[in-house]
């Protein structure tokens, strides 16, 4: 059995690299997070943390809650679909508080022109005026109601 | 309280179980949202797009996104001669603050809102090579920026050019798809904001989505399907000069 007279080396070889793979396991046990491979190759936890952002805008559900008087005005008007924040901004503060975030008054002679200002890459259906020709720098409210804005025999509908 | 034996038995396995609970963790902050019932995507209708800016506006207000760069954004696509292998494309800051008169009204003009398209096999996630990008079990290509690097490599592989590295953080970033609102059963902040409808957030595994009922009877497309990523934000009415 000359073969393993020195079979001394090799166990203490062998125990170096089992405490070496001991104390890989252990790091990584500790180092890499419990929900790692929960789903996939990363953090599962990761998409619980990105769901906890927090919100800006409330979303129009939010608004009609209380405003349901803007809600009848806008139901039969042409801005019917257009939700609320996408005029007002962001406003989940003010839904959270009603009473001590209120919302900033609007400019409509710029808050208008942002979607109405004549473009020739705009579908041709979609009502565009030049401002500057039609309203000579007017605020739109001056004639037009923004919750349902078409001008009929009656005033503002 | 007098506990007997008896009792003590009966709450021990009920106690066990508590302690399971205990040991779970606490629950996703949406206790109603489960991840295998949704699969999301956008539909976006160009016929309808007023290239006002409000979804990039509303994108950087919602996420918190530096100035001068987009998880969402608008471009102007300006096609001469019907010659559709050389558009002339323009995208002024984004579209944040809309779009200035077209200096030529001939050809065809029409704008195109663009978004990281939330591929079922996006390039981006298979080179991260740390896990810190991925598609969540619902769909969306998520950042998780604890584990991200910076190391780039997902920015370059995006076909559509969606993600940059955010300066404050110097972390991969891109649309999320609004994930802290659809897991809570409100629509993407581009959605919600949007006058006249162009986009819709869709979830494809709800069969009462009017998505279903859109592809089934539209020319819809994606962009750059040659590439494979079976990207899933479709364009209806996206015309060929659109890359």
């Amino acid at each position: 059995m000359t073969a393993f007279k020195d079979a001394g080396h090799l166990f203490r070889v062998a125990a170096v690299f089992l405490l070496g793979i001991a104390v890989f396991l252990g790091l990584r046990g500790f180092l890499v997070p419990k929900s790692f491979g929960q789903y996939g190759h990363y953090r599962g936890n990761a998409i619980g943390d990105i769901a906890a952002v927090p919100l800006h805008y409330a979303g129009h559900e939010a608004c009609e809650g209380c405003h349901a008087d803007v809600l009848e005005k806008k139901k039969d008007g042409r801005h019917a679909r257009v939700n609320c924040e996408a005029c007002h901004g962001p406003l989940a503060s003010h839904a959270d508080d009603p009473t001590s975030v209120q919302p900033a008054k609007l400019d409509t002679a710029v808050l208008c022109a942002k979607c109405h200002e004549a473009n020739a890459a705009k579908p041709k259906s979609f009502p565009q005026v030049a401002t500057a020709d039609h309203s000579t720098g007017l605020p739109c409210d001056t004639c037009h109601q923004p919750h349902s804005p078409a001008i009929t025999a009656g005033g503002t509908k | 309280m007098n506990l007997t034996r008896r009792h003590l038995l009966l709450l021990l396995p009920a106690a066990g179980v508590a302690w399971k609970y205990v040991l779970a963790g606490t629950p996703e902050s949406s206790p109603n949202y489960r991840l295998a019932d949704h699969w999301w995507g956008m539909l976006i209708d160009l016929s309808k797009c007023i290239g006002c800016g409000n979804c990039v506006r509303a994108c950087q207000a919602e996420n918190d996104v530096p100035d001068g760069y987009f998880r969402t954004w608008v471009e102007r696509y300006h096609v001469t001669d019907y010659d559709i292998e050389n558009p002339v494309v323009d995208s002024p800051d984004g579209g944040k603050k809309g779009f200035p008169p077209a200096k030529d009204a001939s050809g065809k003009n029409f704008f195109v809102p663009k978004l990281c398209n939330h591929c079922a096999d996006s390039p981006c996630t298979q080179v991260c090579p740390v896990g810190a990008t991925f598609i969540s079990p619902d769909g969306v290509v998520l950042v998780d920026k604890q584990y991200c690097l910076g190391c780039r490599y997902c920015v370059q592989a995006c076909p559509y050019g969606c993600r940059f590295i955010n300066p404050k953080t110097n972390t991969a970033e891109k649309c999320t798809l609004c994930y802290h609102r659809i897991t809570k059963g409100l629509t993407t902040a581009c959605c919600e904001n949007c006058p006249t409808g162009a986009r819709q957030l869709a979830d494809l595994k709800n069969p009462n989505d009017p998505i279903h009922e859109f592809l089934k009877t539209h020319s819809v497309q994606v962009l750059k399907p040659s590439m494979a990523t079976h990207a899933k934000v479709y364009y209806n009415q996206l015309d060929g000069s659109v890359r």
